[in-house]
């Protein structure tokens, strides 16, 4: 349990991948944090429609997820978590928690959320 | 359940027959402690999926919000800001604090926002216009990702119970479908097998004693036959000695009455006395 706290006590930062609009306000409320460290350079990941890719978005995912060990949520537009649904899917850890948040464009559906799936199942509905 | 021949492989003894209840005692005691973990911490899981259900549908209304403040600020400054907010991030205002809670030895993380109030990487912007309304947005939004801290709190502590009680549950199975029967089983087949030595120990005494008492009516009959001939050689020595002095006595007859002598002097003088009554 001590290897899991030291771990957890690392982890201080939210990393967010989530179109313009939304990453501005999350990067107005102060969530940003740009380092010189290698594979630390941001935290968020502003995806463009039409110029990143999905790769980029996977990447970044996987950055988050499982290559950055100080990052303790993230937040991800659903519609983009739609792109890569079967990774959030398979994602099981509880650090760092993923969170399906929604945009501007596009409204918040609670039947896709992965957690909120999970939830479902277990109550049989 | 599974069959009786689903037992461990002990040698049955009184030892191990000590050993195996204590086991099933044990695995008693761990299947109603494990059981109650599992209740409590099924009761747990229940609020926090309640609880996880009504924070996300909160958090699709204060993200509204937020989307909302943040078109105001684009509409006063009449800009993108954007580009210039993501260049002037330099570290973050906003961290999280992960705390601890124990709930039946189940370590569940909660995070806490914690806002360090030196750090302002947007002192420039909105300079020109529309200030008030990037103020605006950025306590909106610290509001809403103080929310979204939260509900990632709830969905963790969900991930994690989620994880605990398909673990404990698996044990309380194991314990109730396997242990429990298998120890009962080695049980019986203890005590089969003990009371079957039992049985064997009995059949084994009985017959010991039969062919002890064999053996001794076998004596018995030889000892019959040389009385026999022993008072038959006695009434031939009474004649001889009430006719004859004992001189005359044969080495036969003296070997014959040595023996019946050796045999038990009282019966063979019975014998004589019966004798000469007849």
């Amino acid at each position: 349990m001590s290897s899991a706290s030291e771990s957890m006590a690392k982890r201080k930062l939210l990393a967010t991948i989530a179109d313009e609009d939304s990453v501005t306000g999350l990067l107005l409320a102060g969530v940003g944090q740009i380092s010189n460290e290698v594979g630390k350079e941001s935290n968020f990941l502003t995806v463009i429609p039409g110029k990143t890719t999905v790769d980029q978005i996977e990447d970044a995912f996987d950055n988050f997820t499982t290559g950055r060990d100080d990052i303790a949520i993230l937040l991800i537009n659903q519609h983009l978590a739609d792109l890569i649904r079967y990774k959030v899917d398979s994602y099981t850890n509880a650090f760092p928690a993923i969170l399906e948040i929604p945009s501007k464009d596009h409204p918040y559906d609670p039947e896709k959320d992965s957690i909120l799936k999970k939830v479902r199942r277990l109550f049989g509905e | 359940m599974s069959g009786a021949g689903n037992r461990e492989q002990v040698f049955p003894t009184r030892m191990t027959l000590g050993l195996m209840k204590g086991k099933l005692k044990g695995a008693q005691q761990g299947h109603s402690l494990l059981k109650r973990k599992s209740e409590a911490l099924t009761k747990r899981f229940r609020d926090i999926t309640q609880r996880i259900d009504e924070a996300k549908r909160k958090m699709g209304r204060v993200m509204q919000t937020a989307a909302f403040s943040l078109a105001e600020v684009s509409y006063a400054t009449g800009e993108n800001i954007s580009y210039q907010v993501q260049e002037s991030v330099q570290r973050a205002r906003f961290q999280v604090k992960a705390k601890q809670e124990n709930v039946s030895g189940v370590y569940l993380p909660t995070f806490e926002s914690y806002i360090n109030e030196d750090i302002n990487d947007f002192k420039l912007t909105g300079l020109g216009r529309g200030g008030q309304q990037v103020q605006r947005a950025k306590l909106v939004y610290t509001k809403a990702v103080e929310t979204l801290v939260e509900l990632a709190s709830l969905q963790t502590a969900f991930i994690i119970l989620d994880e605990v009680i398909k673990v404990t549950n698996r044990r309380v199975n194991a314990i109730e479908h396997v242990i429990i029967p298998r120890t009962e089983n080695t049980i019986s087949y203890i005590n089969s097998e003990l009371d079957e030595l039992d049985r064997e120990e009995f059949y084994r005494l009985k017959k010991v004693q039969e062919k002890k008492q064999e053996a001794a009516a076998a004596a018995e009959a030889e000892e019959k036959a040389a009385q026999e001939a022993a008072i038959a050689a006695g009434a031939e020595l009474s004649k001889i000695t009430r006719v004859t002095s004992n001189e005359e006595i044969t080495n036969d007859a003296q070997e014959v009455e040595k023996l019946a002598l050796a045999n038990g002097d009282d019966d063979l003088l019975k014998e004589n006395e019966d004798d000469v009554i007849f």
